[in-house]
């Protein structure tokens, strides 16, 4: 993991020279004791869940009771890579990942900049920034899905009445719509939290780069890509790859706005493996389901952080 | 000063949109609040109800015991002790681990943040059923140390990943001044680090307190009684099996939102006040 | 210290693969469910029991409190715990405690007990079942529970799609009550509303992609006389009947007769529109009757009325079973306390005594004015309703069964595909998962 890349890397100069090895010795043991609780509180309540839900993974489990559960190796896996509804699946989530992530960025480091600029009651603006992101999922989609409701929504109402459209529009019931839709839901509330994040990178920026820019007439244009961007990797790549993280696992807001219809239209991978699991009680697939999960993500942050690590090396 | 007229109009007008996309939604969901159902299904759609229709509002603050009300009044307790257990024991063993990633040279450094980070890319969905095993052994199923055991599961990682990138942007400068004074690792964590990481931490305590507030499937499948059910499980209780009120859902969402909302606000000033309390510069 | 900080880590892996390898080894099951259920345990009817059930409809949490009471003044040995959650967490709950053995009773809907039984979820309470019942309890409701012949539990609240309908409009053109017996007078009195111009579309059903499709096709289909499965239990809708019926909806769409966005509502939706006096008939659930006199909700307080749903051209007229029951979980370790408890509120006394939440399984409740008083109309039309009830497929991978076939009726409604194609691909997709 790249800890140490995330921002230049600040070389550890040993305060007294000689003996490094003691030093690292005594490092060893502080950082153990230090990472024991946090090892304890995670690892010992999911790592029983997770070791049995590998080894369930390996066998032909087709009910939460089965007791007769033929060993079948990596058939389930294969079973998985192999079947439509898991490609179908995956491209949906793909689909949701990219254009949400991009989306909220993008979006995200106006809001920031609109967060850090100098606003008449600027903790008004703040205040009201923060609200969707306090808004719980659950709530979040229940409004949504009130707002797009096809026969009395809102978003209906509104256009309608504006004469943007004429007729109402079954915003939840078409499989593409419905997905961006969910999108759209999930942007709404996690803009926020990554305007807050790129805002705390971009009041590290400090003011005298600023200053030198202006001295030398800088555009604002300019000034956003040699400075505020350069600075600003360390927090996009937090975000990044947090947000690849959680836009792969979304679950609870398809779950309240469409469980997965139409035509499992909005069906990410983690709502198939839930439904393998606990609709169709095909618990062996389900488990094979959820490793292959982490092992796209995995794959996908460590391209992400090899990504950032080789730009952010080549402006410095 | 043209240009700083022409910035100043920018910025107002930029922040105003803003402002609208984020607040249209959640007014409509007030004004539903306030609306008889009967409004709400006509079209085309009146924006202002006829007459205020308070009985949501009255029946969740009111209600008796066994109905609606109660049961969300519980919910709320839960949710605030779930989610402030959660926070303290997050944070408290999330400031250690961060600190030894962020400074301290080990072997398997890299391994171990990359084994925390990879339980936060599992699907909880997959553990579901083994962590209600585990619960119903050590007798925590629909309680909330239960809840606050799994939640911190989800937490701590995602703790650690802030902070010790919160934590790497302090100089170590500034660490090494008061270790030459004397003071030990741990004095410096506390007397040096934590300070000038005053953002960070607030970050992380606001980031863990929504996640655990948020937090859904686990409460619902591990929490059977008002003893432990959080708000987002009773909120998605509201729905009829066939009919839904949009109004009380509306009503209890924005009392559901209110403590995160409260609370976000509260904490955003601290994570935004700027290196400058942290003693950087200068 | 670095060994013992490596050593730590990997002594924990070694324990985790030690034990994953003991598991396998040992050839038990993966679930930890053991194959010999100890039947012997405590089968006298005393313990304590959990009992999950749904709320939101249906049975209250106050009466169900005041069931437990009765039932413990008169059974001092057993001791009820009720739990209760949504109908979405329901099937997901029962799944996910079926291991621990959390709940002894638990609360089903009827497309569940295929899928439970044959995974050994619930119990067979067949030997349980006292042979009156078969004749005083409704038919419709009687099968409720029944899979491959046997009982898994006993019904708990019936439920059907009623034919619901605006007297007024109805009367604006001149139809009585008794034009819409049938499916024809239906459409006839449907055209006249629309060529009055009373509404511009005066049907609407639940053909959102959901289950509530499969509700009001089984409705359909029955009227046509066919069923859902063959004799040999495989889905079978491609029979002349199950064609017949899906060609049938699709056509009062194109004729304009039906709401084109009926392909995206749900019960809410339909119940809604009619609600708002957007639509003059439609097949919905009890429950819509109570809405439409409901004057928060409704704008035609008064003028809804409920019939027993038209019968088609082959003179049937069964509504689709949407009962609920109660199951005994099969991991229970107080079988016979947990069927004392069923047996107590299902019985006719209680559930007479409960009538204002949720109708009896029970003929003879039908009959008795002092019942039925509280609300006569829909008393009159499920009264003959439940006696004969469609089942929708009782297959065990009924969720999978019912997504193929929600998408292929959708297809045909909407045009992609002929119904007769539409229904062949379902049967293909349903029986290939085996």
């Amino acid at each position: 993991m790249t800890v140490a890349s995330a921002k230049p890397s600040r070389t550890f100069t040993p305060a007294g020279s000689g003996r490094p090895r003691k030093r690292r010795d005594t490092q060893q043991r502080l950082a153990f004791w230090l990472l024991l609780p946090a090892g304890v509180a995670v690892f010992g309540v999911i790592v029983y869940p997770i070791l049995r839900t590998l080894l369930i993974s390996f066998f032909e489990v087709n009910s939460a009771l089965a007791t007769v559960t033929p060993f079948v190796g990596l058939q389930n896996y294969a079973h998985v890579l192999s079947s439509s509804g898991f490609w179908g699946a995956m491209g949906r989530t793909v689909y949701f990942t990219l254009v949400s992530t991009a989306l909220e960025l993008v979006l995200g480091l106006v809001v920031a900049g609109l967060l850090n600029a100098k606003l008449k009651a600027r903790w008004v603006f703040r205040a009201i920034v923060v609200i969707p992101w306090a808004i719980p999922t659950i709530v979040n989609a229940a409004m949504w899905k009130g707002i797009l409701n096809a026969q009395y929504g809102a978003l209906n109402a509104l256009l309608t009445q504006l004469g943007v459209i004429d007729q109402y529009q079954a915003w939840l019931g078409d499989p593409t719509t419905a997905l961006n839709m969910v999108i759209l839901a999930d942007a709404w509330k996690t803009t926020p939290v990554v305007a807050f994040f790129l805002l705390a990178g971009l009041n590290s920026i400090p003011e005298e780069l600023y200053d030198a820019a202006k001295i030398d007439r800088a555009g604002w244009p300019r000034i956003f890509r040699s400075i505020v961007l350069p600075m600003l990797v360390p927090s996009i790549s937090i975000v990044l790859v947090l947000r690849t993280i959680e836009a792969f696992k979304v679950f609870d807001i398809i779950y309240a706005m469409t469980r997965g219809g139409p035509v499992n239209g909005t069906q990410t991978v983690a709502y198939y493996a839930y439904m393998t699991a606990f609709s169709d009680q095909n618990f062996g697939l389900g488990s094979a389901l959820a490793f292959i999960i982490v092992l796209v993500i995995l794959a996908l942050t460590a391209f992400y952080l090899r990504l950032l690590r080789r730009s952010e090396m080549s402006l410095l | 000063m043209k240009r700083a007229t022409r910035y100043s109009i920018l910025v107002h007008g930029g922040a105003a949109i803003v402002s609208l996309v984020i607040l249209a939604p959640f007014a409509w969901m007030v004004v539903a609040s306030i609306s008889p159902q009967r409004m709400l299904i006509t079209t085309p759609l009146r924006w202002i109800p006829d007459h205020l229709y308070l009985d949501r509002y009255t029946e969740i603050f009111r209600g008796s015991a066994g109905g609606t009300g109660a049961a969300f009044r519980a919910a709320l307790v839960n949710s605030t002790v779930v989610a402030s257990g959660t926070v303290a024991v997050a944070m408290l063993v999330g400031i250690l681990g961060a600190y030894a990633f962020a400074r301290l040279r080990f072997r398997f450094r890299r391994s171990v943040l990359a084994l925390f980070l990879l339980t936060y890319m599992l699907p909880q969905i997959s553990l579901l059923i083994p962590l209600y095993l585990i619960l119903n052994v050590l007798g925590l199923l629909d309680t909330r140390v239960g809840l606050i055991l799994v939640d911190c599961s989800l937490v701590i990682p995602f703790v650690l990943w802030i902070l010790s990138n919160y934590f790497l942007t302090i100089p170590v400068e500034l660490e090494e001044a008061a270790r030459i004074d004397g003071t030990s690792r741990l004095g410096a964590l506390f007397r040096v680090i934590l300070p000038a990481a005053r953002p960070g931490i607030f970050a992380a305590i606001m980031f863990a307190f929504l996640l655990a507030w948020d937090e859904f499937m686990y409460a619902l499948i591990f929490t059977s009684s008002t003893a432990a059910k959080t708000v987002p499980v009773v909120i998605s209780e509201f729905a009829g099996r066939y009919t839904t009120d949009f109004g009380l859902v509306a009503a209890g969402g924005i009392l559901a939102a209110l403590p995160p909302i409260v609370v976000a606000i509260a904490f955003q000033r601290y994570v935004v006040s700027g290196m400058a309390a942290g003693g950087v510069k200068g | 210290m670095k060994i013992a900080f490596s050593r730590a880590r990997s002594a924990r892996v070694a324990t985790g693969l030690a034990a994953a390898a003991a598991l396998t080894l040992t050839g038990c099951s993966v679930t930890g469910a053991s194959t010999s259920t100890s039947s012997t345990a405590q089968d006298d009817a005393t313990g304590t029991i959990n009992v999950l059930l749904m709320k939101q409809a249906g049975y209250s949490e106050t009466d169900v409190a005041t069931m437990i009471e009765q039932f413990q003044a008169d059974n001092p040995d057993i001791k009820v715990n009720p739990t209760f959650v949504s109908y979405e967490a329901l099937h997901d709950k029962i799944v996910t405690s079926a291991p621990a053995g959390t709940y002894d009773v638990v609360h089903l809907d009827v497309i569940w007990p295929a899928e439970f039984a044959s995974k050994g979820i619930i119990s067979d309470v067949t030997d349980r079942f006292p042979s009156e019942w078969k004749n005083d309890m409704l038919g419709g409701a009687l099968t409720s529970a029944e899979y491959q012949g046997k009982y898994y539990g006993v019904p708990w609240g019936p439920s059907t799609k009623l034919f619901f309908y605006n007297k007024d409009m109805i009367a604006q053109v001149g139809a009585t009550a008794d034009d819409l017996k049938t499916w024809d007078g239906v459409l006839a009195v449907a055209k006249k509303i629309k060529d009055a111009g009373i509404v511009q579309y005066p049907l609407a059903w639940s053909w959102s992609q959901a289950e509530a499709l499969v509700c009001d096709y089984a409705q359909i289909l029955g009227a046509f006389g066919g069923t859902f499965t063959d004799d040999s239990g495989k889905l079978a809708v491609n029979s002349p009947a199950g064609v017949e019926a899906l060609t049938w909806m699709k056509k009062t769409i194109d004729d304009g007769l039906t709401d084109p966005g009926s392909l995206t509502f749900l019960e809410d939706d339909t119940d809604k529109s009619m609600a708002a006096g957007k639509t003059a008939m439609e097949i919905n659930w009890e429950s819509t009757f109570r809405d439409l006199n409901d004057p928060s909700i409704s704008q035609i307080v008064g003028q809804g009325a409920v019939a027993v749903t038209p019968a088609g051209p082959s003179g049937a007229n069964p509504g689709v079973n949407g009962s609920m029951a109660l199951a005994i979980s099969s991991t229970s370790k107080h079988q016979a306390a947990a069927w004392k408890f069923i047996e107590y509120v299902t019985s006719e006394a209680v559930q007479e005594q409960f009538v204002t939440s949720n109708m009896t399984n029970w003929k003879a409740s039908y009959a008795k004015p002092e019942v039925t008083k509280n609300n006569p109309e829909v008393f009159a039309a499920a009264g003959k309703e439940y006696d004969s009830m469609i089942l929708r497929p009782p297959v065990a991978n009924y969720n999978s069964v019912s997504q193929a076939l929600q998408l292929e009726l959708q297809n045909a409604l909407l045009g992609k595909k002929t119904p007769q194609q539409a229904m062949d691909d379902a049967v293909k997709a349903a029986n290939s998962q085996g």
